[in-house]
């Protein structure tokens, strides 16, 4: 068994076009790595030098990792990660 | 172009009125790969602010779940400017990141007057479109 990653149409250009992919590690960023090692770019998209990237939702099943551990959240197979742009805007 | 029921329009520019000076924000689903605006899904804006919004997350997931589920997407993600032009503005622009949706900008900053506007937002380039107002099967035609 792995970790399921539901993918977001914007970042499907990293996927092949897939919208939900699979990986494996015992954290968030673990996981994020080894979808990195097979979707070049990807990780980038998803956090930056400070953690997860702010106007990019990740859940772990029904929850907000940024309410969990961000990136050291742990992750174990048969979760599912998904990922969502933030919908956000205005006139500031 | 996008086109959509004057319901549709209606009720987002109540919305839009009900929340300001806030903005208020939502989505119009329709079914996949249709193009067509149908459900009216008003968001709360967690920001509750009269210069920004952003979805919920916890409800911006359990929506978009809901609309898989249902094999529709995001048709059109609205929001209001409360007191500036429907247009978007550079952080419209930059946080723009569903690149299938007609983003619509209401204006609420005339209460007399209705500002409703729609435009693609991709890689950073806005392109406006013409909004047509159409009936539904066997409903007169509208203005």
């Amino acid at each position: 068994m792995a970790i399921e990653v539901r993918i977001p149409t914007i970042l499907r250009t990293y996927t092949g076009g897939a919208k939900a992919v699979e990986g494996s590690g015992t954290t968030l960023e673990e996981l994020f790595g080894d979808l990195d090692a097979r979707y070049g770019g990807l990780r980038e998209r998803l956090q930056d030098e400070s953690g997860l990237r702010r106007f990019v939702n990740v859940y772990l099943n029904d929850e907000d990792v940024r309410f969990l551990g961000g990136l050291a959240t742990p992750v174990k197979d048969g979760d599912t990660v998904t990922v969502l742009p933030a919908v956000a805007g205005g006139a500031r | 172009m996008l086109t959509l029921h004057p319901e549709l329009r209606d009720k987002i520019v109540s919305h839009a009125r009900a929340d300001h000076p806030d903005e208020a924000c939502g989505v119009l689903a329709g079914p996949a790969g249709t193009d067509r605006a149908e459900r009216f899904i008003p968001m709360l804006n967690a920001a509750r602010s009269p210069t920004f919004y952003e979805f919920d997350s916890l409800e911006l997931l359990r929506v978009w779940r809901e609309m898989d589920g249902r094999d529709e997407e995001p048709v059109v993600i609205y929001h209001s400017h409360t007191a500036t032009e429907a247009y978007p503005s550079r952080t419209d622009i930059a946080l723009a990141q569903e690149p299938g949706a007609h983003y619509v900008l209401v204006s609420t900053r005339d209460p007399g007057q209705v500002e409703f506007r729609s435009f693609r937002i991709l890689d950073g380039v806005v392109t406006e479109e013409e909004v047509r107002f159409t009936a539904r099967a066997g409903e007169p035609a509208v203005e």
